[in-house]
């Protein structure tokens, strides 16, 4: 399974929508090319056989962050049709050398003759998905109630406006 | 590692390189606050990619996706908490352009 035509594919699918979403001067068509490359990302993890990996990318990352882009977008639109043409001009002469850059690096790295295939370090044998996210890296789940506690502190003191410091005080 | 895996392995790193210099140039080359964004996440898409080909390449598949759920949850709450920020930035300055976003200056 490991050099197969799928993998391949998939990987240059997943630098395409990359591309792509960048290259694109429409933000919204970004915000979708960014969906896409995380639908090619999920299909790529179920081949590498991380099901659980994949399910959380596709219904998080094409799911729930496309969402927050989308709303984010709709809410900051530039008002005016000439300040959209002025913009999408200016971007295309900055991005105009991504393509060249890409084929050089890629080039490079090809040809580097890095090695990659170094030794596998004596780690305990492969266990069950539920057994390393619930045993072995408990303190991780610890760590990601913080983040997701911060994230929600942060958000909440983002859209508090000074009204609501006001009424609380009556 | 054998041949084959080792060829994959090489490949995989390949498309990752690429794909973090898309992000890294879109980080970099953009003044929209939310194309910045967008840059983070793919440079995201990328480290995922890149520990679950190292996970798989090494047979510990397992560890490999409790890290690829835990990059999951933190890049979730970064983007959250940044699209936030964008918004108010957008309220207070009408305007997206990270280069002009200098009014704690001096």
């Amino acid at each position: 399974m490991t050099l197969d035509m799928t993998n391949m594919v998939l990987l240059m699918a997943l630098l395409a929508a990359g591309v792509w979403t960048v290259m694109t001067s429409d933000l919204l068509r970004s915000a979708i090319g960014l969906a896409v490359t995380s639908v090619i990302l999920t299909l790529l993890l179920f081949q590498l056989g991380g099901p659980m990996a994949a399910v959380f990318e596709l219904s998080v990352c094409a799911g729930l962050i496309t969402v927050v882009f989308i709303s984010t977008i709709s809410l900051t639109k530039p008002k005016t049709v000439e300040v959209r043409q002025a913009y999408k001009l200016r971007r295309l002469t900055r991005f105009a050398f991504l393509p060249l850059i890409l084929i050089l690096v890629g080039y490079y790295v090809s040809t580097s003759h890095v090695r990659l295939d170094q030794k596998v370090l004596p780690l305990p044998a492969s266990v069950d998905v539920r057994y390393a996210l619930w045993a072995l890296r408990r303190l991780d789940l610890v760590g990601q109630i913080l983040i997701i506690l911060a994230g929600i502190f942060g958000v909440v003191v983002l859209f508090k406006t000074k009204n609501d410091g006001e009424e609380e005080k009556k | 590692m054998n041949g084959d895996m080792g060829a994959f392995f090489s490949l995989s790193i390949l498309f990752i390189v690429l794909l973090a210099m898309t992000a890294l140039y879109c980080i970099l080359m953009s003044r929209n606050l939310i194309r910045i964004l967008i840059g983070l996440e793919l440079l995201t898409k990328g480290v995922t990619l890149l520990i679950a080909v190292a996970g798989y390449v090494t047979g510990r598949m397992a560890v490999a996706q409790t890290f690829v759920i835990t990059i999951i949850v933190v890049e979730v709450v970064v983007i959250a908490v940044a699209a936030g920020i964008v918004i108010g930035v957008h309220r207070h300055n009408h305007d997206l352009d990270a280069t002009r976003l200098d009014n704690l200056r001096g």
